[in-house]
């Protein structure tokens, strides 16, 4: 049903929530075991559903999710660009997480591009991938710890 | 009567079969032992009517319990989510998965026992093929349901099927789980029809004799059989093209089932004979299981005229055939394990050999090595119905321990230590576990007494084409190969 496939264009694995029937198949085949799923309805108390993101829909039990790389960002940057006739500014889009993290720990960006930020730490002697023996081409780049420090931006 | 002795008798051990009042012996061959064929079909009709007080408790208490323990637990877990489970990340499978496994390979008995055996004419398989038949299709259907238990949400669960639909969207054909499905719908399908054609002189036999609701189920069921020389040509050839193209079917369906595990990148399901594996595995607990259900309908069902000790020596000595190459099978996964050197899949085997899994593991072992090897060598075993019985149940316990073991015992350690967890099932999933069981003996209760369960005509058949030659002194065995 397509409810988790590989994006190609952005590198993504993708989650459609609402496509899920919930065999949890790809929770059993992830090797990192990145994949969270729904046991029960979600229960947020009357305050609390203040917190939810109005973009994106709470997934009921039975389903499926994983981190999307706040995939409501990269798809609104997308058709915005796409209507004012301009090409996509990579550098402005950045997941919650990346956006929120104070010590600049995370880095979020185009792979794709050579000079973005993000392709030239995953050049660096200092990144890493996980599992990369498994043949799943992975696009997170860890970095270890390391002598030099490559700027960036 | 001594409760051994009433243990005895429901065995099948000495018991009278049918109503004749000098003592029968039955330890002579079926095919030698003919009788008029107007009595074998009076005998299946009388066994096929037998709804005495014992058969509807029976059928009443594994109905309640079918309905509390399977369906009741099932909806509890729907209405409350799939969390009262006892699964947690990594363990995203468990027993319904094993389980689904479990009951797909109980499916391989029938036909293996009368498609491969007709296709090499066993004679021993023709009393027992239609009751053997009858485990294949009550048990996808038990199988099938787990795939729908085991979802999320089985409210939606009909998009997985790939059928035109006004969704556009089509399941994803990477997917084994899809292959699956496609496998098994073919073989519940494939199967059936296997199951109906022999039935239909059989049915037509049923329609001669019998009166009221049954006479007209089996007008209609028996599509208007007559018994011309045209229908029965047409019908074995019908039966001999079914009997071909069902087996590699048959061999898809778990093929495909340990794709479902050996296609993921899991630690333990990775080894290539995983295919083999399992279809060793399916047919040795579907031959186990057939001795266990034929044991207790030929005495439930007094059928001790058509199956014999005979027949099911036979089949026990196929168990140990398949015992022997399932610990083949079992030892080369084991292997590719143990030698790999990978540091996390040995996390896997330590699990097995000394962790968690050991009281499962080692009881496997003993289950499915130990006990066929010690006991199914040996002729007196091989005839005694009781021993047979304890036997078989143990190899099915073995090999639903295997299923256990293979899909919650390697899911527990992965690549990556901080993602290992642990698993122990859930009320609610054992509940649904042992319910499916009486859920399956249910189906095939009821089944047992809406057709025959001897394929009256291919035993008349066979006994047709034997005859017992005197020879001077001697009685020569002989056989006419029949032509048609």
């Amino acid at each position: 049903m397509y409810a988790t496939y590989h994006d190609t264009n952005n590198r993504l694995n993708i989650q459609v929530y609402n496509r899920c029937a919930g065999i949890r198949y790809c929770g059993v085949n992830c090797p990192y075991k990145v994949r969270h799923f729904n046991w029960f309805d979600p229960d947020f108390p009357e305050p609390l559903n203040e917190q939810l993101n109005p973009d994106v829909t709470v997934r009921r039990r039975g389903i499926m999710e994983k981190c999307s790389f706040c995939i409501q960002r990269i798809r609104r940057a997308r058709a915005e660009a796409r209507a004012e006739g301009m090409a996509l500014d990579t550098s402005a889009v950045q997941p919650a997480c990346v956006q929120t993290c104070p010590t600049g720990a995370l880095v979020f960006g185009n792979l794709d591009e050579p000079e973005s930020p993000v392709a030239q730490l995953a050049r660096s002697p200092r990144a890493y991938v996980l599992l990369e023996e498994l043949g799943t081409e992975p696009s997170i780049f860890y970095l270890k710890r390391g002598e030099s420090y490559v700027p960036y931006g | 009567m001594s409760l051994m002795g009433r243990v005895k008798d429901w065995a099948g051990v000495g018991a009278p079969p049918v109503e004749t009042h000098e003592k029968v012996d039955y330890s002579d061959s079926l095919m030698y032992d003919p009788r008029p064929p107007e009595e074998l079909n009076h005998m299946v009709l009388e066994a096929m009517q037998r709804t005495g007080r014992e058969y509807w408790i029976v059928v009443a208490v594994l109905a309640t319990v079918a309905l509390v323990a399977y369906l009741g637990a099932w909806l509890y877990m729907i209405l409350s989510g799939t969390g009262v489970t006892g699964l947690s990340r990594p363990n995203y499978w468990g027993v319904f998965i094993a389980s689904f496994i479990f009951w797909i390979g109980i499916s391989h008995a029938g036909t293996f026992i009368s498609a491969i055996l007709r296709v090499f004419k066993a004679e021993f398989r023709l009393p027992i093929t239609r009751a053997a038949e009858m485990m294949t299709s009550a048990s996808l259907l038990v199988a099938a349901s787990f795939l729908g238990i085991h979802v999320g949400r089985v409210w939606v669960s009909y998009w997985i099927l790939p059928y035109p639909n006004q969704r556009g969207l089509w399941p994803n054909y990477h997917s084994p789980f899809l292959w699956d499905e496609m496998a098994i719908a073919t073989y519940l399908v494939g199967s059936t029809l296997y199951l109906y054609l022999p039935l239909i002189p059989d049915l037509a036999m049923a329609r001669d004799r019998l009166k009221g609701w049954r006479h007209k189920l089996y007008r209609a069921m028996s599509l208007g059989w007559r018994g011309t020389e045209r229908q029965w040509h047409n019908l074995n050839s019908a039966i001999r093209i079914f009997s071909v193209v069902i087996i590699p079917v048959m061999f898809s369906v778990h093929t495909i089932v340990s794709w479902d595990l050996a296609m993921t990148k899991s630690l333990g399901w990775r080894s290539s004979i995983f295919a083999p594996y399992f279809i060793v595995g399916a047919v040795f607990s579907g031959l186990s299981a057939a001795i266990t259900v034929l044991i207790i309908a030929r005495s439930s069902m007094k059928l001790q005229y058509f199956i014999r000790n005979e027949h099911l020596g036979s089949l026990a000595k196929l168990v140990l055939v398949f015992s022997f190459v399932w610990t083949y099978f079992f030892f080369a996964d084991f292997l590719t394990e143990w030698y790999g050197g990978d540091a996390a899949g040995h996390q896997i085997l330590a699990l097995q050999v000394s962790g968690q899994m050991a009281p499962f593991w080692y009881t496997m072992l003993f289950c499915n090595i130990v006990v066929p090897w010690l006991t199914l060598w040996n002729r007196r075993v091989r005839n005694s119905p009781i021993a047979l019985l304890l036997i078989t149940l143990a190899i099915n316990v073995g090999m639903f321990l295997e299923r256990y073991i293979i899909v919650t015992g390697f899911l527990r350690r992965n690549h990556l230590p901080f993602n290992w967890g642990d698993y122990s099932p859930s009320v609610v999933e054992i509940s649904i576990a042992v319910g499916a069981l009486a859920t399956f003996l249910l189906l095939y209760a009821l089944l047992s007494r809406l057709v025959p369960l001897i394929p009256v005509w291919e035993v008349r058949e066979g006994q047709l084409a034997r005859s017992l030659r005197r020879v001077g002194r001697a009685k020569l065995k002989t056989m006419t190969e029949l032509e048609e």
